[in-house]
């Protein structure tokens, strides 16, 4: 959590001295949620998320370094600088993205937690043995993707778990005003069969055992559900939001409830660490962190030539048809666009 | 285009008096519709935070304080719901506004915007229409990546039954919305966020700009470059270092791309024999290869070389900043291309 939360804080840095571009959207506040929700699950488990992605991308076990190295455009990110803040991919952790469209993620989910089944019980004929994490965000609740989402996981017995942070806004809009029934945000999963869970987001230990529970139901139950994860995020939308749209007290209430502050006091109340190992982690973090934004300044920008590399996978070679694409050298150079300074030219 | 035009509601803004008066993109379309909305009350504004958060990029801003919520609507992130529901109350006759955010989130909203407005008409024998207007941004922001930088004019170009209108300042921004508006079709408005902070001339007085009818931004001999949206902008300067060169180009700025006013094009380019048709979109069965097309089929005996096109690279738009800006359509590309077009490469 503390990594997350000092990653977030020298991101919004970066992104003020426009070493960062795009849309940026930091997860203060939330840091408990990714946490706990991922540390409920197996490795194995898939998880995918909306575009506000550092945190899960960090508790799932990306390196800072290729998760702040993608937002600075580089070479050494986790998609070689071509995805940016809203598209953490991160295969071998099982990280199937950060997604920028509000809502696309959720059929996504679905289908992660189809293929997951599908591999368990048909090609391995055995039972199901994992669960897929899909977060949304409460705005995304209205999208209608994810009401097909729900109604197919109920239909096909589909072991997803759709997690809502429920931050109670969706950018300058507040729950109530975009969503009917913001009250009882579970009446929407409930309406499609799915199992239920409120969870206080703003809690560390109450996500990770509610989580886990829920989590091993429906990995033996193969069954989805669903689950309002209240929490709170502390800075704005994105960069560029002034957040007239609430009031400093409501934002201090929820900060006074800071869940990394609560977990810490926690563990030293137990006597789990003490305050010098916690000085000693956080100046680990620090250093981490550090080290992730001398490691993005100093990898290299892509080459042009990855301009055009990843969009075809291409088993069986460079596609050498009649119809070759322009851009492969097929035709004339009509467009004048690939005259390059000589030194990059085309792979 | 004669009738059109002796149409006495339209007029070139160019040939209004006055003062001059700076003011940005986004203004001179706020300006438009809050103007038509002062005239007609069946037309409203709907979308996500468009009222109370002033728009999320500060189109309608202070429009809610002016028109009241009943008419500033603002909308759950529900594309799909709320431009269908437009498209039933334009049936109804009423003249909704639908603000995207991004014209790359109305993909989420494609089967109404594109199986209903456009053929309701048609569907109907003629019964009812669509009086609407969508607007938002369109193409490449900065750095946004693939998913929030879709030209949709490539993909949206091809239905008929929709008019499209691309704005490269805010005089032509102003007067088209306000066309846009009254125009009992559909119209898709596509705006750009990287413009919206551009400032221009926009004269005070009542102003409409016919749609199908080109403004050439500027005058020359030897090759014409035709296009429209932010690339115009790129196009002008590109003219400018080739005009050191040697090479004086006309800068046709089509403003719409459905009507297209090919008259225009061919005109200047039976003068200047050589075209380059600049279009923000990917090549493959875009726009910009539909006016080339027609270009080829319409001055076949006085072209010196066929019609040079400069695009978008055919690949989903990167996030590097260095990928991005050699991506997209940039004065370098122009230049190159209008050097080969003119046999001076
Ligand atoms: C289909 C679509 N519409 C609109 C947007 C613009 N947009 C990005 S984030 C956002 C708000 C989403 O809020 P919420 O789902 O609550 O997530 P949070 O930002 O609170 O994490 C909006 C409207 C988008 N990305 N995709
Ligand atoms: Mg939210």
């Amino acid at each position: 959590m503390h990594l997350i939360r000092e990653f977030e804080v020298r991101c919004t840095q970066s992104y003020q001295d426009k070493k960062i571009g795009g849309f940026c959207h930091v997860y203060i506040g939330q840091e408990a949620v990714a946490v706990g929700c991922t540390q409920a699950v197996r490795p194995e488990d898939p998880i995918i998320t909306a575009y506000r992605d550092h945190g899960h991308a960090l508790a799932r076990g990306m390196t800072a370094r290729a998760c702040m190295a993608e937002m600075y455009g580089k070479v050494g990110g986790c998609a070689k600088g071509k995805g940016g803040s809203m598209h953490m991919f991160d295969r071998p952790n099982n990280l199937y993205g950060g997604h920028g469209i509000v809502g696309a993620q959720t059929p996504l989910g679905a289908g992660l937690a189809f293929a997951t089944k599908y591999e368990d019980e048909v090609i391995n004929g055995g039972k199901n043995t994992r669960v897929t994490l899909c977060f949304l965000g409460d705005g995304a609740v209205n999208q209608g993707a994810f009401y097909e989402a729900m109604n197919l996981a109920g239909l096909f017995d589909i072991p997803v778990i759709f997690i809502v942070e429920n931050n109670g806004y969706s950018m300058g809009t507040a729950i109530d005003r975009g969503t009917t029934m913001s009250h009882d945000l579970c009446i929407k999963g409930r309406a499609h069969g799915l199992k239920e869970a409120v969870i206080d987001g703003m809690d560390l230990l109450a996500v990770y055992h509610d989580m886990h529970e829920l989590a091993e139901w429906c990995r033996a139950n193969s069954r989805p559900a669903f689950v309002d994860m209240k929490c709170y995020r502390y800075k704005g939308h994105s960069m560029s939001d002034p957040r007239k749209y609430r009031t400093r007290e409501e934002e201090e209430r929820y900060e006074a409830n800071d869940a990394i502050a609560k977990f810490e006091k926690a563990l030293l109340d137990h006597g789990v660490v003490t305050e010098e190992s916690v000085k000693e982690m956080l100046k680990g973090v620090r250093e981490e962190v550090r080290d992730s934004i001398q490691f993005s300044n100093e990898s290299p920008e892509p080459p042009l030539s990855d301009l055009y590399t990843d969009v075809f996978v291409e088993p069986w070679g460079r596609y050498t048809g009649s119809s070759l694409p322009e851009f492969m050298g097929g035709a004339d150079n009509v467009c004048g666009f690939r005259a390059t300074d000589g030194k990059e030219g085309l792979v | 285009m004669t009738a059109v035009l002796s149409n006495p509601v339209f007029r070139e803004p160019s040939s209004l008096a006055g003062p001059v008066r700076e003011i940005e993109f986004r203004d001179a379309i706020r300006e438009a519709m809050s103007e038509e909305m002062r005239r007609d009350k069946r037309v409203f504004l709907l979308g996500e935070e468009v009222a109370q958060y002033d728009g999320a990029y500060k189109v309608s801003k202070g429009m809610l304080a002016e028109f009241g919520p009943r008419r500033i609507i603002d909308t759950p992130i529900s594309e799909s719901g709320f431009a269908g529901m437009a498209i039933g109350a334009a049936a109804m006759g009423l003249r909704p506004i639908v603000e995207f955010m991004s014209w790359s989130f109305s993909l989420v909203a494609a089967d109404p915007i594109l199986n209903n407005a456009p053929k309701m008409l048609y569907m109907s024998g003629g019964q009812l229409g669509c009086p609407i207007v969508f607007r938002g941004n369109d193409g490449a922001g900065g750095q946004l990546g693939s998913t929030h930088s879709w030209c949709v004019e490539g993909l949206y170009s091809n239905v008929p039954g929709v008019k499209i209108v691309i704005p490269s300042c805010p005089a032509d921004a102003k007067g088209l919305m306000k066309t846009a508006i009254r125009d009992d079709d559909p119209v898709f408005f596509l705006e750009s966020e990287r413009m919206l902070g551009n400032k221009g001339h926009v004269p005070e007085g009542e102003y409409l700009i016919p749609f199908g009818h080109a403004a050439v931004r500027r005058a020359g001999t030897h090759c014409t470059l035709a296009s429209w949206g932010r690339p115009v902008n790129f196009c002008l300067e590109a003219a400018e270092i080739l005009a050191k060169e040697g090479i004086d180009c006309e800068v046709i700025d089509l403003r719409t791309i459905r009507p297209l006013d090919l008259p225009t094009v061919v005109k200047s380019v039976k003068k200047t024999n050589c075209a380059v048709v600049v279009d923000q979109s990917w090549s493959f069965s875009s726009p910009g290869g539909e006016l080339a097309a027609l270009i080829h089929k319409h001055c076949f005996d006085d072209l010196d070389n066929f019609v040079h096109r400069v695009h978008s690279d055919d690949v989903p738009t990167p996030y590097s900043a260095k990928l991005e800006q050699e991506y997209l359509p940039n004065v370098r590309k122009i230049c190159e291309a209008v050097r080969s077009a003119t046999y001076r490469a």
